[in-house]
Parts: C-alpha cells; sequence; structure tokens
C-alpha cells in the first residue's frame, strides 16, 4: 500500500526528504504543545473538583485552537524603553533549541532524524541553551518584574543543569554510548531491564531536575504569579507571548521524552514475549511520556511553590551529592557485571 | 545523630509526603465534580434575594406608590429620585420615580421603608445596559418590570411572610 509513496519519497532530493521528516515530528509536537494545554487546564481543573474548560466545541476540545487563534489576532506589544532587536529575537532563542533537540530523539527502531553519536551530548547542550531566550528576554523588556524573573530562571537552570548532567552521566556509564538510540537498544527487555531500576536515583533527580529546568511548579519561581507578576515575559503579548508558551510546553514533552528514553526503555514494551501487546513500537513511547506529562500536570496540581533559597539547597547541596554518591555506586555495579543491566 | 532524626532523611529521600500529597490530588480527580454549569444549572435563590428593582400594583391595577418619599429619605446611595403631583381623583401620586442603579447598593432599605410594598427588589439578577442612561430606571420601567415578574414578587413575600 505505501510502496508507490515509498518510491516517490525516495526520488526527492535529500533536502526535501530531511524537510518531510521535520514536518513530520514537528507538526505532531505542535498538535501536542497544543492539547497538551487543554489537558493541563482539564487534569488540574479535575484534580481541583472542577471540571475544567468545556465550553468550545464538543466537551471543550476546540479550546486550544480558539486560544491560538486569539492570541495570534491579538497585538505584538513592544514596550518603548525596551531593546527592540532582542527582544523579538528572545522568544525565538527560546523555542529554536525547544524543537532542534528533537532532531536526535528516537522514536522507534531506526526512527530517528538524525542518528548522532554525540546524542546525548547534543541533547545537553540545546537544553542548556534554552536559558539564553529567558535572560534575553528577561534584559530585552527593561522591566524589573521581566529582569527579576529572568535572574532566578537563569540561577535555577544552571544550578540544575549540574545535576541533570550528573544524571545523564549515570545513564552514559550504563549504556556505554552517548547515542540515544544505542541506549535505548541497551534497556532492551522488560520493564525491569530498563535503568530506571538501577539507577533510580538518578531517574528522580533526572525528572525532577527537569521540571525545575522547565521551570514548571512548584519550581516555577521565575513566574510566581504572587511577587513578580509572569517573571520573564511580562512584557510579552500576542504571538511572541505564544512562542514562550509554545516553547515552555514543548520542553516539557521534551524532557518526557528524554525520560523515557534514557530510563524507561523507549519504545521497548514494558511486557517483552506477549504477542501485540509485547511488541516494541512508537505507541510505547508515546504511552511513556504520557505518563511523565501527566506527573508534570500532577505535580502542578499538588505542590506549593518553592521558596527560593529552597531551590536552591536542594539543587546544589541535595541534588548533586546525590548524582555523584549514586555514580561511585554505579560504578562499583559496572564492575561487578550487576543483573541484567550491566552485563 | 539520632534515629528520628535518620528517619527523617530517610522519609525525605524516598519523597513519601510528596506521594502523599499526590495521592490526595489523585483521588480528587475521580471525586465527583462540584461545578455548577451556570446558564443551565443555578444555585438555589433565596426569597430575600434583592436583585433588579420593581414597583408592584394591585390586584385592581392600580399602582401602589402614594409619593411619601420615605424610600428616597432612607436610600443610603441617594439613588431614588422622586417627584409628586396631585392626580385628578384627587389621590398622591409620584410623577417622577427614578433609580440610578449605578449609585444603587442593592440594600433593600427602600424596600423595608416602604409602607404599602410598592417599591421591591426582584430575584431578577441577569440585565445589562447597552447604551448610556439605561441605567435610570423610570417610573414606566419599574412598573412594568412589576407587571412581567409580579408572579415570582409574590411568591418570593409569602416565602419569607413567615420569617418577618
Amino acid at each position: 500500500m505505501f510502496d508507490p509513496v515509498m518510491a516517490f519519497y525516495a526520488d526527492l532530493p535529500l533536502v526535501v526528504q530531511i524537510l518531510t521528516k521535520i514536518m513530520i515530528i514537528v507538526m505532531p509536537l505542535m498538535l501536542g504543545v497544543a492539547y497538551l494545554t487543554f489537558a493541563e487546564r482539564k487534569i488540574i481543573g479535575y484534580m481541583q473538583v472542577r471540571i475544567g474548560p468545556n465550553r468550545v466545541g464538543p466537551r471543550g476540545w476546540l479550546q486550544p485552537i480558539a486560544d491560538a487563534v486569539k492570541l495570534m489576532f491579538k497585538e505584538i506589544i513592544l514596550p518603548s524603553s525596551a531593546n527592540r532587536f532582542l527582544f523579538v529575537v528572545a522568544p525565538v532563542l527560546s523555542i529554536m533549541p525547544a524543537l532542534a533537540a528533537w532532531a536526535v530523539i528516537p522514536f522507534g527502531d531506526g526512527m530517528i532524524l538524525s542518528n548522532l553519536d554525540a546524542g546525548l551530548l547534543y541533547v545537553l547542550a540545546l537544553t542548556s541553551v534554552g536559558v539564553y531566550g529567558v535572560i534575553i528576554a528577561g534584559w530585552a523588556s527593561n522591566s524589573k518584574y521581566a529582569f527579576l524573573g529572568a535572574l532566578r530562571s537563569a540561577a535555577q537552570i544552571v544550578a540544575y543543569e549540574i545535576a541533570m548532567g550528573f544524571a545523564l552521566v549515570g545513564v552514559l556509564m550504563a549504556a556505554g554510548s552517548l547515542n540515544l538510540e544505542k541506549i535505548v537498544q541497551a534497556q532492551e527487555g522488560g520493564f525491569l531491564h530498563w535503568y530506571w531500576l538501577p539507577l533510580f536515583p538518578l531517574f528522580l533527580i533526572y525528572f525532577i531536575s527537569g521540571v525545575a529546568e522547565t521551570n514548571r511548579a512548584p519550581f516555577d519561581v521565575a513566574e510566581g504569579e504572587s511577587e513578580i507578576v509572569a517573571g520573564f515575559h511580562v512584557e510579552y503579548s500576542g504571538m511572541t507571548f505564544a512562542v514562550f508558551f509554545l516553547a515552555e510546553y514543548a520542553n516539557m514533552i521534551l524532557i518526557a521524552a528524554l525520560t523515557s528514553i534514557m530510563f524507561m526503555g523507549g519504545w521497548y514494551s514494558p511486557f517483552p514475549g506477549i504477542p501485540v501487546i509485547g511488541e516494541p513500537s512508537v505507541f510505547w513511547l508515546l504511552a511513556k511520556i504520557s505518563f511523565f506529562l501527566l506527573l508534570f500536570l500532577w505535580f502542578r496540581a499538588t505542590f506549593p511553590r518553592y521558596r527560593y533559597d529552597q531551590i536552591m539547597r536542594l539543587g546544589w547541596k541535595v541534588f548533586i551529592p546525590l548524582t555523584i554518591v549514586w555514580l561511585v555506586v554505579e560504578g562499583v555495579f559496572v564492575y561487578v557485571k550487576l543483573g541484567p543491566w550491566f552485563a | 545523630m539520632t534515629l528520628k532524626a535518620v528517619g527523617g532523611y530517610v522519609k525525605s529521600l524516598f519523597l513519601l509526603e510528596l506521594l502523599k500529597g499526590m495521592s490526595v490530588t489523585g483521588r480528587r480527580f475521580f471525586s465527583p465534580k462540584i461545578t455548577v454549569q451556570y446558564p443551565e444549572e443555578k444555585t438555589p435563590m433565596s426569597p430575600r434575594f434583592r436583585g433588579l428593582h420593581a414597583q408592584r400594583r394591585y390586584p385592581n391595577g392600580e399602582e401602589r406608590c402614594i409619593a411619601c418619599k420615605l424610600c428616597e429619605a432612607v436610600c443610603p446611595a441617594l439613588a431614588i429620585t422622586i417627584e409628586s403631583a396631585q392626580r385628578a381623583d384627587g389621590s398622591r401620586r409620584t410623577t417622577r420615580y427614578d433609580i440610578d442603579l449605578f449609585k444603587c447598593i442593592y440594600c433593600g432599605f427602600c424596600e423595608e421603608a416602604c409602607p404599602v410594598d410598592a417599591i421591591v427588589e426582584t430575584p431578577v439578577f441577569e440585565y445589562h445596559f447597552e447604551n448610556r442612561g439605561e441605567n435610570i430606571m423610570t417610573k414606566d420601567k419599574l412598573l412594568a418590570i412589576g407587571d412581567k415578574y409580579e408572579a415570582d414578587i409574590a411568591a418570593a413575600k409569602a416565602a419569607d411572610a413567615p420569617y418577618r
């Protein structure tokens, strides 16, 4: 059935082929972002014994479309004292790494846009670049709230990146490769073969640092409504605001995807050997991503915001020492070739 | 280091408190929702509810208001303006009875002050103005509202009667 289409596709120039693949990744991602906002409002609503948006379309399903259309038609306000160039560039700098990191995410065996051998480093680098969008937005706005928000968020992202990096070193030690596809293949097998079990503290630290990196509750001091209005994006409106919003949610999906790939066996099924549901497939990866996204929303519905010094204490004095200790423990695991993971 | 401190470390290391909190929100996810779907569903309303104003009539069609101006005197927001004159049959009646709904604070004192139950506040709260000046409720408008909602007003008065 797909043969003529595939033959046509193979004849296309390489640039067009790559662009097609990019579209195949980015379009569902954007749709995912749109419906993640809807899911967030619905799920948090349900957890607060409300029902959430249900007016636009059947049961509210067109709400994200309505939101997007509204934002597109709103005016982009440039504050008179803002640095115009940087003000406009900042949202672009913030969404670019959030999208570019998807290039090395393996969705299935061979289903990867760019099979980089240094994929893990590339991901780490791009998630770090995201902070520049925030800093530049806060500085270019020339507003005290935006500036304070940017400072907070920059300090927070830098602090948690170190713990995140150490957690990734743990994965690197276990898999013996920086290639994300090889990392997943090293976890082949059922639920207990995945890296979350031997690397459990690193798994928790990675995901929690991921929540902190994306500035989500309970680490959302960067946009703490009660004290600094909305943080670094106070001065943004219309599409420029929408782009920041897209970047935040694309980053959430990215962190969820990376956690599933590095600790939860990527596209492998938790029940190997059983027909149909035991098959490795992209749907397992999507299910795992959805689970971690649910956790993001669940955290937001449950936890009050951390105080700023508590965030710094957790990042520097708890997570970083813990990861270092566990790297030593993992070194022992690797040395004795423990269980199915380090064989 | 005491055993208690060690227990505290273990507790915080395994995020037990956080899991407890998440179990609370997780359970609430499945509990019945308390949202009232407003235009379709409405919350119960007290018979003493003070909404839009109205002027009532007697069953024979005669307007109740006798222009005693007690409501004008009691109104704390000075929202009521009354002018009166003698009618052809010799009774005293209002020629002008305006309530400025922007000034009105819906305290219900006018209703309390009225010796003939002429000015009342109805259970109607869903109304709006589209033009400047529509906030002034004239005598004609008030009487029209009274005619329209007489059944609701009478029912609310009857329900509240045992308690006054």
